[in-house]
């Protein structure tokens, strides 16, 4: 059995009806009788609502209905349900489906109205009365943190959403023997979602069937059913939950919002499918995002830059809710030690509300900050040592003989962090030969007699990949020979389909044109977890690596039987299998489906099980770990303070790939995420919670003409704890990348001496920095 | 996101357009609706009548005679973008234009338009101050004629009433081959500068500056053509000190702030900017004198 | 008292009419009324460019026209690009190079391009990257789509 297409540039299968216009997004699906939602939304940071009046809104001509909190019936008038639970939150608060009384940040919805079109919906909003008594609002999370802050919530007494710690080893011993102590304090903001799809939902509820089918441009389809089921006290299996082709999802749309639950609700009272489909400026003050983390880390490292503890103190900005639990400060903690090989840690942190929108993860969750964090250390004691900083890197990389290694912390899965295989040195190696790194500083230096301000910089992480629990598979063979693959795993534009069909037509032999995926429906597979943390394509790559084996197996075995031969002389081509020797002694795989699946009157074969089918939710035997070292170049303007990102080298290891061409498209995509962090991306509140920039004029997201050429080289060191070797590449892009070009900025600068203390890194900020130790004439 | 309900009026001539105007209460022209359709679709702006003068041909046309370069308001930025006798005549209107927004916008979007709007750091306000154009308006009884400087009341505001529609910009364009440049700084491609200067620049065979003209855009709000300035430099030597002593005094332009940008970076870029275009331009008109 | 009219658009190289509010726009009208849903709203105040059509051979931003600005006008979206089962080049190119993942703004970028490309064989890299600037694309980090327009360049040079 040869690999003919894992491994290969296998051209995708979802791209021609994308290509054509053809996709079927939610907005475009089309029920007969589709009524429009459209939200009125709170223009406060923190309010009460004294009184609200929807008479002369449904009065408007072809409005339906318009529901606030106390239309909302029971059981659905309760918070929304915390799906991830956990000891450490002191105050799970999360928001009502409608707000009842207080509204906690710009964009809490309040009012949902229902009508012909959207239109005239969005025409019955300023309709409504309403009555508000504004209240005092916690903005800046670091004040929002002091003990005698205004609160987020009315009834709270302060706004300390969780307090976390992670240790290991002995950090007053480690400190008070260190060489040198060192310090480095910087803010990270990571900005939003802004996929180009907007969250949407079409609910349509059958009464005759009491049954509820709804479509949902959502990472995590089993996620809504499971609490929609919670939430309207129904059995899963009267909820039908379908992510359609879905544009984009980047962490965001991986959650669980109120919208769900309201569409849902009004299409139940009003016998109608319902639509809502989310606005770009409902987007930034609805869909989460992941904004402020403030860092103070103290480093000891002895005189050769040997790194050997870290301690310290963050402070993250939850928003007014906490929809994820501690997903995203636990990730931002447990890879902190990233690719090196550290003592000591002793880190806390606070969670803290504030009247913002909620933060939960975006592209990587916590692992980008993780990782600039830790890549921010070491350009700490290379500055310090006037070591350079790849040989600081290399002086403390875990070494490829230490795997698996064992950091010495506890995943947020329970498990301990263990990075499985990679070889950190090497490929911090082809990293830098990729970038042509040794001659770097001769460019430099010529460029810097011409006034050009040229600077390199170094990043280097880890990701953990794949992490469980599972994703299932079913492979099915019917009697024409044709094979079914369901999935649970949905796709927002990771060609999950595609993979699957490589993995599968390998495993059973079959062309790719016989193979039929079908995802993201709840009615087509049983269970699944969601599409978030690079983990989809190690879980059911490894499923259906599993199920389609069991698949074969089942179909030789019989075919054995009926062939009368030994099962060793066996092989499958193009879905016909035969006898290696006797080629004319043949058998197809609808063939055997047909007899293991007879009609009425029939009966499976003796010894063999009904239906040519396998499922399988093997997963990953631990989290294989992913591993980067990027370069980038940049060119800073002192006149202006811009940035122009020259190029960007990326040397990767996510194990074996099942589609390099995928891969390096998501390593490429991640890179431009992450110089948009770097560079662009801030989502700005004013003092009193207002947002500042809720449009694409304001709020810049990267474009074609301030990418740099970005390339790619792999390493391969196929992970150990699953069959096909496979680690996850959707965030490895992304992790490293803001830590590069800050890094890159600063060595551009060190004649003034910057150092930089937050990202994004705007033209005005790097100004001011340059300026305030130099005088500068332009 | 959708526009509130309006009554939409489509007229073909400037004498219905007016005559329309002069009749609504609360109505609002759509030209090239690149500013004034998001606006509506956030209902920043909900008029009861939207006026399109998309059908009025007459105000899309470009004239150029006798040194002096008119253009209807409705001619949109792409018809200028690559009209060959502007480039010819006025070359630094190929290079400023090249900085508005983008080839899906540049089709749709007008002079007119632009000159409305009025965002402060926008070219074509820039250009205008640049080269003194003044600007026709016309309402039912009659038309007047309104130099650039007196067209921005105040920010994002032009001096033109309710009933008044403007229809064409006129330009005197320089006579004699020249330097020019427009140099701007935005944080992307096609966005909004934050900052941006344009020189037109004359020198003789001594390098010594005959006539110059800078203006700079989006440190006020409206564009500030620096005419101190340009008195300054007339007869000096196109040197570095030349451009040094441009840049310092730019710096002390009075600037404006907002939530992105602090007074004191405008004065940054206005300086660094205006050092950089006079630069060009200046290199410019050196080689049109070696090649004359 | 909704404003109507009807109107006649030549889309894809068909009259279609309908009667519409004045106030959609022509995106809601494709959308809606023509049930051409390749094109997508993306952010409705004309920054992301995945509504581009090209209207008159002319691409522009579908969410800051009117429909009724459309009537007597030849509107080419997405749909009017591949002829049957057969990809525009450019359609070709992007499938071939990856450039695209979840496609929910490649329509705009096909009809930028397509406009674009038609009035520019030879183009460069640097050109491509500014023709595209007006689109956004969350997945891509651009890469892909500016080598698929290269690709498709030649292609389309060559026929």
């Amino acid at each position: 059995m040869g690999a003919r297409f894992f491994g290969a540039d296998v051209l995708r299968a979802e791209d021609r009806t994308l290509l054509k216009g053809s996709g079927q997004y939610v907005d475009d699906i089309r029920l007969e009788g589709t009524l429009h939602g459209a939200f009125l939304r709170s223009p406060h940071a923190h309010a009460i609502i004294k009184s609200i009046d929807t008479t002369k809104a449904k009065e408007l001509d072809g409005v339906h209905a318009v529901y606030t909190y106390d239309e909302i019936e029971e059981p659905l008038n309760q918070p929304i349900k915390q799906p991830y639970p956990h000891p450490l939150i002191r105050k799970d608060i999360l928001g009502y489906p409608l707000a009842k009384e207080e509204v906690c940040h710009v964009g809490e919805a309040i009012a949902f109205i229902v009508a012909d079109t959207r239109h005239i919906a969005e025409d019955a909003i300023p309709l409504i009365e309403i009555e508000f008594e504004t209240l005092e609002a916690a903005v800046r999370v670091r004040e929002a943190a002091l003990p005698n802050a205004p609160t987020a919530h009315k009834d709270s007494k302060d706004n300390i959403a969780a307090e976390l710690n992670i240790k290991f080893g002995d950090i007053e011993d480690t400190f008070s023997s260190a060489d040198h102590v060192l310090e480095t304090s910087f803010l990270q903001h990571r900005g939003g979602c802004h996929a180009m799809e907007g969250r949407a939902i079409l609910a349509s509820y059958n009464s005759s069937l009491d049954e509820l089918t709804s479509w949902s441009a959502t990472q995590c389809p089993y996620l809504i059913r499971r609490s929609l089921a919670g939430h309207f006290q129904m059995p899963e299996s009267r909820i039908r939950i379908i992510s359609p082709d879905v544009g984009g999802g980047f962490g965001p749309k991986a959650g669980f919002y109120a919208e769900e639950i309201i569409t849902a609700f009004a299409s139940k009272k009003l016998g109608k499918p319902v639509k809502w489909i989310e606005d770009r400026q409902e987007h930034f003050v609805t869909t989460n995002t992941q904004r402020d983390s403030w860092w103070d880390l103290k480093i000891a490292c002895d005189n050769k830059g040997r790194i050997s503890g870290v301690r310290g103190k963050i402070i993250t900005d939850q928003g007014a809710y906490i929809p994820w639990g501690l997903l995203l400060a636990f990730t931002s903690m447990t890879p902190l030690p990233g690719p090196y090989k550290i003592l000591s840690m002793d880190i806390d942190q606070q969670v803290v509300f504030t009247n913002t929108v909620p933060n939960t993860p975006v592209r990587g969750a916590g692992r980008p900050n993780a990782a600039y964090a830790m890549e921010r250390v070491i350009e700490t004691v290379s500055r310090h040592l006037k070591i350079g900083s790849a040989e600081i890197r290399r002086r403390n990389f875990v070494e490829k003989k230490d795997f698996p290694y064992k950091t010495g912390l506890i995943h947020f899965n329970g498990t301990p962090m263990s990075y499985d295989s990679g070889d950190y040195h090497q490929l911090l190696e082809k990293a830098l030969d990729l970038a042509d790194f040794d001659n770097f500083f001769e460019r430099q230096k010529q460029a810097r007699e011409n006034g050009q301000f040229l600077g390199i910089g170094i990043s280097s992480c880890i990701e953990d990949t794949g992490n469980g629990p599972y994703e299932g598979v079913t492979v099915r063979v019917d009697t024409m020979g044709k094979v079914y693959v369901s999935s649970g795993a949905a796709s927002q534009g990771q060609g999950h389909k595609t993979v699957l069909t490589q993995i599968v037509a390998d495993q059973l032999s079959v062309n790719i044109e016989d193979i039929h995926v079908e995802i993201g429906d709840t009615s087509k597979f049983p269970q699944g977890v969601g599409t978030v943390a690079s983990r989809v394509g190690v879980n059911i790559g490894t499923a259906a690596f599993s199920a389609a084996n069991e698949v074969r197996e089942k179909a030789l075995n019989l075919a054995a039987d009926i062939l009368e031969t030994d099962l060793e002389d066996l092989e499958i081509e193009d879905g016909i299998i035969r006898d290696k020797s006797r080629k004319n002694l043949t058998i197809s795989l609808g063939e055997i489906a047909l007899k293991l699946a007879p009609m009425s009157g029939g009966a499976v074969p003796a010894g063999h099980s009904a239906s040519l089918e396998s499922t399988s939710y093997q997963a990953s035997n631990g989290m294989p770990h992913a591993s980067g070292s990027n370069v980038c170049e940049v060119e800073v303007d002192i006149g202006t303070g811009e940035v122009k990102v020259l190029n960007y080298c990326v040397a990767h290891d996510c194990g074996k790939k099942i589609n390099p061409m995928i891969v390096e498209g998501q390593i490429v995509g991640g890179v431009v995420h992450g110089i948009g962090n770097a560079l662009f991306e801030e989502m700005i509140y004013d003092d009193g919670g207002q947002p500042q920039n809720t449009n694409y004029g304001e709020y810049l997201l990267p474009l074609a003409t301030e990418m740099p050429p970005i390339k790619v080289i792999h390493q391969e060191t196929p992970s150990p704890l699953n069959p096909l070797g496979l680690k996850g590449a959707g965030e490895g892009g992304t992790i490293p990348a803001a830590a590069a070009i800050v890094s890159a900025i600063e060595n551009a600068l060190t004649e003034f001496n910057v150092v930089i203390d937050r990202y994004p890194v705007t033209p005005e900020y790097l100004c001011n920095l340059i300026d305030k130790e130099n005088q500068i004439e332009v | 996101m959708k526009p509130a309900p309006f009554k939409y009026h489509d007229p073909k001539t400037l004498s219905e357009l007016v005559e329309l105007m002069s009749n609504l209460e609360d109505a609002k022209i759509l030209a090239g609706g690149q500013s004034l359709m998001p606006m509506m679709n956030m209902r920043y702006v909900t008029p009861e009548d939207v006026i399109d003068i998309n059908g009025v041909n007459e105000l899309d046309f470009i004239k150029l005679e006798n040194d002096h370069l008119t253009i209807g308001s409705m001619t949109r930025q792409k018809d200028i973008l690559s009209n060959q006798k502007i480039f010819d005549k006025a070359p630094i209107f190929r290079e400023a234009l090249n900085h508005v927004g983008h080839i899906q916008t540049r089709s749709r979007g007008t002079i007119g338009g632009s000159l409305c709007h009025l965002d402060p750091s926008a070219e074509i306000p820039a250009l205008a101050s640049l080269y003194d154009a003044s600007l026709t308006v016309v309402n039912r009884e009659g038309s007047r004629e309104i130099h650039i400087d007196e067209w921005v009341l105040a920010y994002m505001m032009p001096s033109i009433s309710d009933e008044e529609v403007l229809t064409s910009i006129s330009i005197p364009v320089w006579k004699n081959p020249h330097g020019y440049a427009f140099i701007e700084f935005a944080r992307r491609h096609g966005d909004f500068a934050v900052c941006g200067a344009g020189t037109l620049v004359e020198i003789d065979a001594n390098d010594i500056i005959s006539k110059v003209a800078i203006v700079v855009a989006g440190v006020d709000v409206k564009p500030l053509r620096l005419s101190t300035l340009e008195t300054d430099l007339i007869g000096k030597k196109a040197t570095k000190d030349t451009l040094e002593y441009a840049c310092s005094s730019a710096k002390k332009i009075e600037a404006i702030s907002d939530v992105y940008f602090s007074t004191q970076y405008r004065q940054r870029l206005a300086g660094t900017l205006i050092k950089r275009s006079l630069e060009v331009a200046i290199e410019r008109a050196r080689i049109i004198n070696n090649d004359g | 008292m909704a404003d109507n009219r009807e109107i006649t658009i030549k889309v894809n190289g068909k009259d279609m009419t309908t009667y519409v509010e004045t106030r959609l726009s022509l995106g809601d009208v494709l959308r809606e009324h023509f049930h051409l849903t390749g094109t997508h709203l993306g952010c409705e105040h004309g920054v992301c460019g995945a509504c581009t059509v090209v209207v008159d051979g002319e691409p522009i931003r579908s969410c800051l026209m009117l429909g009724v600005q459309a009537h007597g006008k030849e509107v080419t979206t997405v749909e009017g690009l591949s002829k049957g089962e057969d990809l525009h080049p450019i359609q070709e190119a992007f499938w071939k190079n990856h450039g695209l993942q979840c496609g929910y703004c490649t329509p705009g970028f096909l009809t930028t391009l397509f406009s674009f490309l038609e009035n520019n064989s030879d183009p460069t890299e640097r050109e491509i990257r500014e023709a595209i600037s007006g689109n956004i694309c969350r997945c891509t980090g651009y890469q892909n789509i500016v080598n698929a327009a290269l690709d498709a360049a030649k292609v389309m040079k060559g026929s």
